[in-house]
């Protein structure tokens, strides 16, 4: 029995009311506050004088913080494009395994949620540094290689050399994929598993490939899966800031490490207000496009 | 884990950690009902608003049993969360610490109160040289707690003799890919224009364009910009040399051997932090009554003992061991400290110049 929302106003307005609240104070009103900060002039050390310039905007489009930005974009797209390529099949899986399993495979995959994030970050450094793990298992195998060919006396292999694996722009991608993965892997798996099982039996019975299967029944049947796990995990992959801070090396800053160095250190509130809004700006666009993009998607067919 | 313990990585850390922290500052901004009022007959208890790490294991418990008045710590990261904090009014907090440039700071913008110095009498026991600062002219605003100096931090056995130039870390490619800088941009530039022969202070414009073409010629060389843990990275193996803070590098020298540490010969950079009290502190007397006992030489020296940071407190240093007064790195050598300037605050404009241009650095 479904109602009209006029018929029941009050219940209505009584359910709507305080997450509808919320959002106006602890959202809607701090953004528009950030915003008119983009419109302002820094008065003294402590005062923000909102004048209605467009000059952060201005100072903003300068041809050095347009390339950050478009490194930012860049870094995100890559992380987003992994972890679609790793979340997939790993979404597949779970959607298969046994129900039992599931649950289990479910939780492993949240699993690192559990953790902060700074402290994942940590691990990874003690994973990839210089004497890190990977390398010292590394060094391990080269030297037990090295003592194999030394007794069949081919010659040696000479020193280990330790492979540089922190500090660059793959290990800030590497740690972006880290962290996003479940991101990417969860609505990939509500979409998989809603999935009508017999389209892919019906789709292997009448003669097509498991590949072929996957390509051409199940990726577009997952699309609104797999456009809104590219959407949450490039979002926030596009706005981090302690990946790159930790993880990088000199020239891998993003635009979330220039924001957060205009808040704090330069002490320059209206110019990171305005940065920050230009990053909110993509991010509606990146919606805007994936909205157009299933809605084209659902006409022709 | 070292890296959680010292000062200057958990000041940091905690920040990174908690992203939005200035942001969301600027939030509760509208939200909080404004400064508390002031106290009337005072209630014995008091906010203290410290650094992490950065008092002894003791202290206010002692303080406590000596005063009656109960002191609640609350941590923040960096001096810029400080200011944030303040700047929108004080929460209540009756006794801060903030750097020497940041006493400037928040004395222009009226964030702190004058001490009145009959009711500190303690005063006596710090050394004549911290007591008139450029910052702080004859200790009106401040009563200071610690001094740290930057200099580098190194690996002895892959160093060639001790590195005491700037021109290893800024202007040389001997030590490629084996180099850390603090990612502090105003600290950067103010050291490549002591490396270059000038003052830390008024740098001239054509200066800072040399500085910023050297540091990109330098760029290459550099393995990272730290986050303040240059430490963990020396320690580590991950760099040979790094810039950092002498009491950062002297806790990890307790832990290798292998680690030095120098301040280069052309001078650096001194930073002190100071005990202050914000306009609007509910209680100050309590919090004169608190600076006073933390400038008593005993409470000092239990100070000094847990975070291993130089103290200006003379009659504190004179109870301390052997280890501490006669080490290098905690202590840098009188004819060296001579060449070292405190960064003086020259305005938001001057630090908004030098974010960008490390930012331009660093996107070359």
């Amino acid at each position: 029995m479904e109602q009209h929302w006029k018929s029941a106003k009050g219940l209505f307005s009584a359910v709507l009311g305080p997450p509808l609240f919320w959002l106006v104070l602890f959202f809607m009103i701090p953004m528009g506050i950030v915003w008119l900060y983009s419109f302002g002039e820094n008065r003294g050390l402590t005062e923000i004088a909102l004048t209605g310039t467009f000059s952060n905007y201005l100072r903003a489009f300068d041809p050095l913080y347009l390339k950050i930005f478009v490194k930012s974009v860049g870094i995100a797209g890559l992380t987003t494009l992994i972890c679609l390529v790793i979340g997939f099949p790993v979404a597949l899986a779970i959607t298969f395994a046994p129900a039992k399993a599931k649950t289990w495979l479910l939780l492993a995959v949240m699993l690192p949620f559990w953790t902060n994030l700074l402290i994942r970050t940590y691990a990874l450094i003690a994973v990839l540094r210089t004497e890190g793990y990977v390398n010292q298992s590394l060094e391990w195998l080269w030297n037990g290689l090295d003592a194999v060919v030394g007794v069949l006396g081919v010659g040696a292999l000479g020193p280990f050399q330790p492979l540089e694996l922190l500090h660059n722009n793959f290990a800030v991608v590497l740690g972006l994929v880290y962290v996003h993965l479940p991101f990417m892997v969860l609505p990939l798996y509500s979409a998989l598993d809603r999935l009508d099982t017999s389209l892919i039996e019906a789709s292997l019975d009448l003669g097509a490939g498991h590949l072929r299967t996957l390509l051409v029944i199940v990726a577009p049947l997952a699309l609104p899966g797999i456009a809104s796990g590219v959407v949450i995990t490039f979002i926030p992959a596009l706005g981090s800031y302690l990946t790159p801070d930790l993880l990088g090396g000199p020239d891998s800053q993003m635009i979330a490490n220039i924001i957060e160095r205009q808040f704090k250190r330069a002490n320059d509130w209206p110019f990171g207000a305005a940065l920050s809004f230009l990053l909110m700006y993509m991010t509606f666009i990146a919606i805007a496009l994936q909205a157009m993009l299933s809605r084209r998607r659902r006409e022709p067919a | 884990m070292s890296m959680l313990s010292g000062r200057g990585a958990s000041r940091r850390s905690l920040l990174t950690a908690f992203g939005a922290a200035a942001i969301g500052v600027s939030f509760s901004a509208c939200s909080q009902p404004g400064a508390a009022p002031a106290g009337g007959g005072e209630e014995p208890k008091l906010n203290f608003y410290n650094w992490d790490t950065y008092i002894g294991e003791t202290t206010l418990a002692d303080f406590k049993a000596a005063s009656g008045v109960d002191v609640n710590m609350s941590l923040f990261a960096t001096n810029d969360e400080l200011f944030a904090k303040l700047k929108a009014g004080n929460p209540g907090f009756d006794v801060i610490v903030p750097s020497n440039e940041f006493v400037s700071r928040m004395t222009e913008a009226k964030l702190i109160q004058s001490l009145d110095h009959s009711k500190i009498p303690n005063f006596k026991n710090i050394d004549p040289s911290f007591m008139n600062p450029d910052y702080d002219p004859s200790r009106k605003m401040s009563a200071p707690y610690t001094w740290l100096v930057l200099g580098i931090g190194y690996r002895k056995s892959k160093v060639k003799g001790v590195p005491d130039s700037w021109k290893w870390l800024f202007d040389s490619d001997a030590y490629k890919g084996k180099i850390a800088l603090l990612s502090e941009s105003a600290d950067l530039i103010r050291l490549a224009a002591k490396y270059k022969g000038h003052s830390v202070n008024n740098i001239p414009p054509e200066m800072i364009a040399e500085i910023e073409k050297m540091l990109i010629r330098q760029k290459p060389f550099v393995k990272a910009f730290h986050e303040d843990n240059g430490q963990d990275m020396l320690l580590s193996g991950e760099v040979d040399l790094v810039l950092e803070y002498n009491g950062d590098i002297a806790q990890i020298m307790t832990e290798d051997p292998d680690i030095g540490f120098v301040v280069p010969k052309e001078g650096s950079l001194i930073n002190s932090d100071n005990l202050c009290i914000p306009v609007g502190a509910p209680r100050p007397n309590n919090a004169h009554a608190f600076i006073n006992y933390l400038l008593d030489a005993e409470a000092g020296k239990e100070i000094s003992e847990t975070i291993l940071y130089p103290t200006p407190n003379a009659a504190a240093k004179a109870l301390m061991p052997e280890s501490y007064r006669n080490n290098p790195a905690i202590f840098p050598p009188a004819d060296v400290m001579a060449k070292c300037e405190y960064g003086a605050f020259e305005g938001a404009a001057k630090a908004s110049l030098y974010e960008e241009v490390v930012t331009r650095v660093r996107a070359a």
